[in-house]
C-alpha cells in the first residue's frame, strides 16, 4: 500500500544550506533543499529563467540562488524574488522521524504535466 | 574657616538625610541628583548633563533591571541574533566608574518621600537627593483575558523577555518539530519579535486586532504589502483576529480566538501596547495624566523632580520611540545647568527593523479635509511611496520598498518647507526634486538642515556629526566613538560616510566610501578582512555574527567570499564551507547551459602528450561526450558531462596522470606559453620549461578571482604575455616580468613590473606577486581592476623595494600551497562528497501507478 507521503531518504542526507535531486521518470526532476535552520522545502529542479537546476545553487535564508544567472528563488513559494519574474512549482515535503517526505500527488503532478 | 563651614554644614545633612554608607561622599559637596530608571532615557540625561558640566551634580542611579544601561530599541537584532547583548550596551561599568556615578542595579524604587527628600528602594535602601529624575518608562499593556498569567505568557521589553524567547525558540516543539510561538499586536513591537522568533526557527502567527498591520504607522496599500512579504518569509499573519483566551494547563499551549480558532503555541508574546510606567510617582502625590505630567523644562509638578522619557506627558502628548526623549534630555540637561532652551514636542518618525524589509513613516497620513495624496507604485521594484500634502506643507510620508529619501520627507515635514516649487518631482525623491536628474548623493546629503536626523538610534543631528568631524574624528569609528552615530544598526553609515567626505573633502580618503561587500553587511571588503585577521576569525558564522549580519546565513555573494577570506588567512587550517561555493567549484567542473558539466584536463604550459591523447579520446567515447574542444588557454574541454558521471570520468583522466585543470575556479587557470628557444628561430630561453614550472608551481591556488599565466620566448609574444594576470617575456639578457593584463572584458594591456636575470629570480617574483594579489585583492576583482585601484607604485614598494617583504609573500605563498596542491578530482573520484554526484532517490511514479 502507497500512502500520501513518499520516503525520499534521511533528512541527514541533504548537507545543509544545499540541495539534492529526486528525478521523476516520466516527469521532472525535483530539487530537495535543506536551509540553515534546518527546514526543508521542494521545488520542481528548473530555474524559472532559463531552466537552471537550483539544486546546485548556493542557499541562504529561504532563497536558493540559481547557479546559471544567478536569480534568486523562494524556496517557500517558489517565486523568483526581487525585480526578477517567475514561478517554480512547488512540492509540499515534511521531515517526519528523521525521512524526508515529499507530497505524492505532487509529485505526480509534475510527471503529468511533462 | 569656610571651608570647614561648609563641610560640616554638609555633615550634619548628611547624617540626617543620607543614611548611606560612602564616607567619600559625605565629603562631596556636590548636589545629590537620583536618577529612577537605568534605561535610555535616564542614563541620556545624565550624559548630556556631563556633557554640559560634569562637576556640578553626584550621580547616583537606581535600576530594576540587573544590567548597565543598553540600547532598547536593538533588543529586536538581539533576539533576530544579528546583534549580542555586549553590542548593545550604550555605557559599560566602566563609564559609570569613569563619571563617578553610583549603580544600584537589579533594585527598584518603591516609594518617593518628598517631603523628606528621600526615596526608598524595594531592598530597603533609603536615600537622599537634592534633585529627583524619575525615568521608569513604560508598562507593557497586557490585554485582560482569562491565561493571561500563564508561564510563557510574556511582553517585549526587557532583556529577560529576550532570553526568555529564545529559551522557547531553542526548546523546540514536540517531536523535534520547530516550536510554536503566537505573538498578540502587530504593531512595530509585534512583527519584531515576530521576525526573530522565526530567524530562530520558530513557526510563528501574528494575531492583529485590526485589518491591516502597523496600522497607525502605515497606510493600508503598505500595510499589505508588508504582510505579503512577511508571509513571504513563512510567518502567518492573521489580521481582525480577536482575541478571546489563553489556553493550558498550567503552562501556555494555544491562543483562542473569538470566532473560536484555536492556535497551537508554546509561547504567547503580547505586543499591543505600553502604558507609562507612572505608579510611582502617582504614590508620591505628584500631578500625573497618561504620564507624569512636566513642562518644557522636563520638571513636574515638584520643583526638586523632574521626569524623561516614556513615563512623561507633555503639553498633553506621551511618546513611545527614541528621538523625542533625545530632545527631553537635551531641554532637561539644559534646565538643570541654567541654560534654558525648552522642549516644544517632538514630530515621529518610525522605522521598522527587519532586515530586508525598508518601511517608514512620519506624521500624519491619515489625509482628512484638504490633504492631497502623490503616490508612486513600482509594483516590480516592490516600491510604494506616499507623500501627503496640505497647503503645499508635506504633512506625512509613508515608503515602502525603497526608503532613502525618509529623511529627506522628515525634514520638509518638520521645517514645514513649501513645497511647491518642487511640488512635480516631490514623490521621485530628493535627487531629482534638487535638481539634477540623478544628482550626487552627497549633494543630497549637504542639502539636509543641520538639525536633520542622521542616526535614529542614537538621535544624532546632521550637525553634531559634522560638529565632531570638525572636531578630529576623521574616520567612520572615529565618529561611531565620539558622537555615536552609526555605532548602532549601522542603517545611516552610507550617510555618515557623505558628511565625513563633504566635510573634509580630499582629506577623506574614503576608507569605506567602498560599497558594502553586499546587502547584508555594512562592512566593506577591505574592513571584512581587517577584522578576519585582527579578531582571528575562523568561521563564517563567526564572521556574521561578529560583523553584525543583516541576515541569518548571508548570500551568494558574501559567502563566497567569506570562505575565500577565511581560506587566504587560514591555509591548511580553515575547513573549505562547500555550501558557500559557486557550483563550479563545488563540483570541480563548468556548468553548462543545460545542466551539464565540461572537463578541462589540466596539461602543464599546454604540453601533452600520446598517452593523455588517447585518455580524453577514451573518455569522450566512454561517456558519450557530445563535443570536445581546443580552448583559448591551450587546453582541451570535454563538453556535456553528467553531474553523476563526473567521478568516473575524473578516474579515467587521474589513471593518465592528468589532474584538475581548474578552468572552473577563482584560481590559477592556465599557463600558456610558446615553444620558444628549444624549437623557435627566434626563442631567447626556454618558455615552455618556464611556463610548466610556473603552472606546477601555482596550480591548485584559490584566488580572489581567475588568475592567468602566459610566458613568451620572445618580445613577438606568442603567448599574449601583456593580457594575463602576470606575464613574462623573455629576452636574451633575462626576462622581463609584466602584470595586471585581461584580454576579457575590458582589455588591459600590462604594466611592467620588473626586469630580473634568472629564471629563479622569475618564479620568485610570481610567487611573492600572486600571494600580494591573494592578500590584498577584493573578492572576485581581477589584477587588472586591481592595479588600477591600489596604484602600481604600491605594487612596486612591496615587491622590488622591500626585499625582505618580498621573501615572505613567496614563503606565505609556498605555505600555503603545502595544502592546495591536492587534486580535488581524485578525492572525489575515490568517493568523496559523493552526495553532491547523486540523486538523493529516484522515482518511477507512472509504472508504479500501473502496478497498483
Ligand atoms: C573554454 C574557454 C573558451 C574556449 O573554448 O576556448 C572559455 C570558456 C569560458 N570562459 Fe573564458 N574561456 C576560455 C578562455 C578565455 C580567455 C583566453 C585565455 O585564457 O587566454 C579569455 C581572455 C583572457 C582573460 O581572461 O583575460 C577569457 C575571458 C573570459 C572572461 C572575461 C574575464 C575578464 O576578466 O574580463 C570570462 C567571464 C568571467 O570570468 O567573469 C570568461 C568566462 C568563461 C566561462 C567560465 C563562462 C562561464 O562562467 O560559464 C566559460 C566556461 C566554459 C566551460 O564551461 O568550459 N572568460 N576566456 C577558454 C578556456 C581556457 C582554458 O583553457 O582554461
Ligand atoms: C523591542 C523594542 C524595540 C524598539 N524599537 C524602537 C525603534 O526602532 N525606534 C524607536 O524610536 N523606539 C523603539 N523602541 C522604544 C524605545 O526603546 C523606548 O522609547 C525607550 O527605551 C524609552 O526610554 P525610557 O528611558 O523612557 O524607558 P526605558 O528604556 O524602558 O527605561 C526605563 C528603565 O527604568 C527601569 N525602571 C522602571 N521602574 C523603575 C523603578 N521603580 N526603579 C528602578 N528602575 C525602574 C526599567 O527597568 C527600565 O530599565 C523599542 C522598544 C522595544 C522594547
Ligand atoms: S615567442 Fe617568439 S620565439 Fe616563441 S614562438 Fe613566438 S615568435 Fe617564436
Ligand atoms: S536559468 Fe536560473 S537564473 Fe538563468
Amino acid at each position: 500500500m502507497i500512502g500520501d507521503w513518499l520516503d525520499i531518504g534521511a533528512f541527514d542526507e541533504i548537507p545543509p544550506r544545499g540541495g539534492r535531486t529526486v528525478p521523476v521518470i516520466g516527469g521532472e526532476e525535483i530539487a530537495v533543499f535543506r536551509t540553515g535552520d534546518d527546514q526543508v522545502f521542494a521545488l520542481v529542479n528548473r530555474c524559472p529563467h532559463k531552466r537552471g537546476p537550483l539544486s546546485q545553487g548556493i542557499v541562504h535564508g529561504h532563497a536558493v540562488t540559481c547557479p546559471l544567472h544567478n536569480w534568486n528563488i523562494s524556496l517557500a513559494t517558489g517565486e523568483a524574488l526581487g525585480a526578477d519574474k517567475g514561478c517554480t512549482p512547488t512540492i509540499p515535503v515534511r521531515v517526519d522521524a528523521g525521512r524526508v517526505l515529499l507530497s505524492r500527488m505532487a509529485v505526480l503532478a509534475t510527471a503529468m504535466a511533462a | 574657616m569656610a571651608a570647614f563651614f561648609v563641610f560640616g554644614v554638609f555633615d550634619m545633612n548628611m547624617a540626617v538625610r543620607l543614611g548611606t554608607d560612602g564616607a567619600g561622599e559625605a565629603l562631596d559637596a556636590r548636589e545629590h541628583l537620583v536618577v529612577i530608571g537605568n534605561g535610555m532615557a535616564g542614563c541620556r540625561a545624565v550624559e548630556e548633563l556631563l556633557a554640559r558640566d560634569p562637576a556640578r551634580y553626584r550621580v547616583t542611579i537606581f535600576g530594576a533591571e540587573a544590567l548597565v544601561n543598553y540600547n532598547r530599541i536593538m533588543l529586536s537584532p538581539v533576539l533576530a541574533g544579528e546583534k549580542t547583548f555586549d553590542q548593545i550596551i550604550i555605557n559599560d561599568h566602566a563609564w559609570y566608574e569613569g563619571n563617578g556615578i553610583r549603580l544600584v542595579t537589579g533594585d527598584s524604587v518603591v516609594a518617593i518621600d518628598r517631603d523628606a527628600k528621600t526615596v526608598r528602594s524595594d531592598s530597603g535602601v533609603e536615600m537622599a537627593y537634592d534633585k529627583l529624575l524619575i525615568a521608569t518608562g513604560s508598562d507593557p499593556f497586557i490585554i485582560p483575558v482569562p491565561g493571561k498569567d500563564l508561564p510563557g505568557v510574556i511582553s517585549f521589553r526587557d532583556m529577560k523577555d529576550v532570553e526568555h524567547m529564545l529559551a522557547a525558540a531553542g526548546a523546540g516543539g514536540p517531536d523535534g518539530e520547530p516550536g510554536r510561538a503566537v505573538v498578540i499586536g502587530g504593531g512595530l513591537l509585534g512583527l519584531e519579535a515576530a521576525h526573530g522568533l522565526s530567524l530562530r526557527g520558530m513557526k510563528v502567527t501574528v494575531l492583529h486586532i485590526m485589518p491591516t498591520l502597523m496600522e497607525r504607522q502605515l497606510d493600508e496599500a503598505a500595510g499589505w504589502l508588508l504582510k505579503s512579504a512577511l508571509e513571504a518569509r513563512g510567518q502567518t499573519i492573521l489580521t481582525g483576529a480577536d482575541t478571546a483566551e489563553i489556553v493550558g494547563d498550567g503552562k501556555v499551549e494555544g491562543v483562542r480566538l473569538k470566532d473560536g480558532r484555536l492556535i497551537p503555541a508554546s509561547l504567547v508574546v503580547m505586543a499591543v501596547g505600553i502604558r507609562p510606567s507612572t505608579a510611582l510617582a502617582r504614590g508620591a502625590g505628584l500631578d500625573v495624566g497618561r504620564g507624569i505630567k512636566v513642562d518644557d523644562h522636563m520638571v513636574t509638578s515638584d520643583p526638586d523632580v523632574l521626569a524623561v522619557g516614556e513615563c512623561v506627558e507633555h503639553d498633553g502628548q506621551v511618546y513611545g520611540l527614541v528621538a523625542p526623549l533625545w530632545e527631553m534630555c537635551r531641554a532637561l540637561a539644559d534646565g538643570l545647568t541654567e541654560q534654558h532652551t525648552g522642549y516644544r514636542g517632538s514630530v515621529t518618525s518610525t522605522k521598522l527593523k527587519v532586515s530586508g524589509i525598508d518601511v517608514f513613516s512620519a506624521g500624519d497620513f491619515s489625509g482628512g479635509k484638504g490633504a492631497e495624496d502623490i503616490v508612486l507604485r513600482d509594483a516590480s521594484r516592490g516600491v510604494y511611496k506616499r507623500v501627503v500634502i496640505k497647503e503645499d506643507r508635506v504633512v506625512g510620508a509613508v515608503l515602502y520598498g525603497d526608503t532613502a529619501d525618509g529623511n529627506w520627507y522628515f525634514d520638509l515635514l518638520k521645517k514645514g518647507e513649501d513645497i511647491a516649487p518642487i511640488r512635480d518631482l516631490l514623490i521621485f525623491g530628493q535627487a531629482y526634486a534638487s535638481g539634477g536628474g540623478q544628482a550626487d548623493p552627497k549633494a543630497a546629503v549637504a542639502a539636509l538642515s543641520d538639525d536633520a536626523e542622521i542616526c535614529g538610534c542614537n538621535g544624532v543631528s546632521k550637525g553634531k556629526v559634522v560638529q565632531s568631524i570638525v572636531d578630529g574624528a576623521a574616520s567612520l569609528d572615529a565618529v561611531r566613538s565620539t558622537c555615536k552615530a552609526s555605532a548602532s544598526c549601522g542603517s545611516c553609515t552610507g550617510l555618515v560616510e557623505q558628511l565625513l567626505s563633504l566635510t573634509m573633502g580630499e582629506d577623506y580618503g574614503g576608507e569605506r566610501t567602498t560599497k558594502t561587500l553586499c546587502k547584508c553587511t555594512s562592512f566593506g571588503h577591505d574592513d571584512v578582512r581587517r577584522e578576519i585577521v585582527a579578531q582571528g576569525m575562523r568561521a563564517i558564522p563567526e564572521v556574521m555574527h561578529k560583523l553584525h549580519w543583516s541576515t541569518p546565513d548571508g548570500c551568494s555573494a558574501c559567502r563566497p567570499a567569506l570562505n575565500y577570506y577565511l581560506l587566504c588567512a587560514l591555509p591548511g587550517d580553515y575547513v573549505d564551507d562547500q555550501q558557500s561555493r559557486f557550483v563550479n567549484e563545488r563540483m570541480h567542473a563548468n556548468i553548462q547551459k543545460d545542466g551539464t558539466y565540461s572537463v578541462v584536463p589540466r596539461m602543464w604550459g599546454g604540453l601533452t602528450n600520446p598517452r593523455e591523447l588517447r585518455a580524453i579520446a577514451d573518455v569522450v567515447d566512454k561517456f558519450n561526450a557530445p563535443m570536445v574542444k581546443v580552448t583559448g588557454g591551450q587546453r582541451l574541454d570535454i563538453f556535456g558531462i553528467r553531474k553523476e558521471d563526473l567521478p568516473a570520468v575524473w578516474a579515467d583522466l587521474n589513471a593518465a596522470g592528468m589532474v584538475s585543470g581548474h578552468a572552473y575556479g577563482k584560481s590559477l587557470r592556465t599557463v600558456k606559453t610558446c615553444v620558444g628557444s628549444e624549437w623557435c628561430r627566434f626563442g631567447t630561453q626556454d618558455s615552455t620549461g618556464l611556463g610548466v614550472k610556473m603552472e606546477q608551481m601555482t596550480w591548485g591556488s584559490w584566488m580572489p578571482h581567475k588568475f592567468k599565466i602566459a610566458v613568451s620566448g620572445c618580445p613577438r609574444n606568442c603567448a599574449e604575455s601583456t593580457i594575463k594576470d602576470f606575464g613574462v617575456i623573455c629576452v636574451d639578457s633575462g626576462y622581463e616580468l609584466h602584470v595586471g593584463g585581461n584580454g576579457g572584458m575590458k582589455v588591459r594591456v600590462t604594466d611592467l613590473l620588473c626586469k630580473v636575470a634568472t629564471e629563479a629570480e622569475a618564479m620568485h617574483y610570481c610567487a611573492a606577486f600572486v600571494q600580494l594579489y591573494r592578500e590584498e585583492a577584493r573578492y572576485l576583482e581581477r589584477t587588472a581592476p586591481w592595479i588600477e585601484r591600489v596604484g602600481l607604485d604600491h605594487i612596486k614598494s612591496r615587491i622590488l623595494d622591500d626585499p625582505e617583504g618580498r621573501d615572505a609573500l613567496t614563503e606565505r605563498f609556498r605555505h600555503s600551497q603545502l595544502f592546495s596542491q591536492d587534486d580535488p578530482w581524485a578525492a572525489r573520484a575515490k568517493g568523496a562528497e559523493a552526495d553532491h554526484h547523486t540523486h538523493m532517490g529516484e522515482f518511477r511514479p507512472l509504472a508504479l501507478e500501473a502496478a497498483e
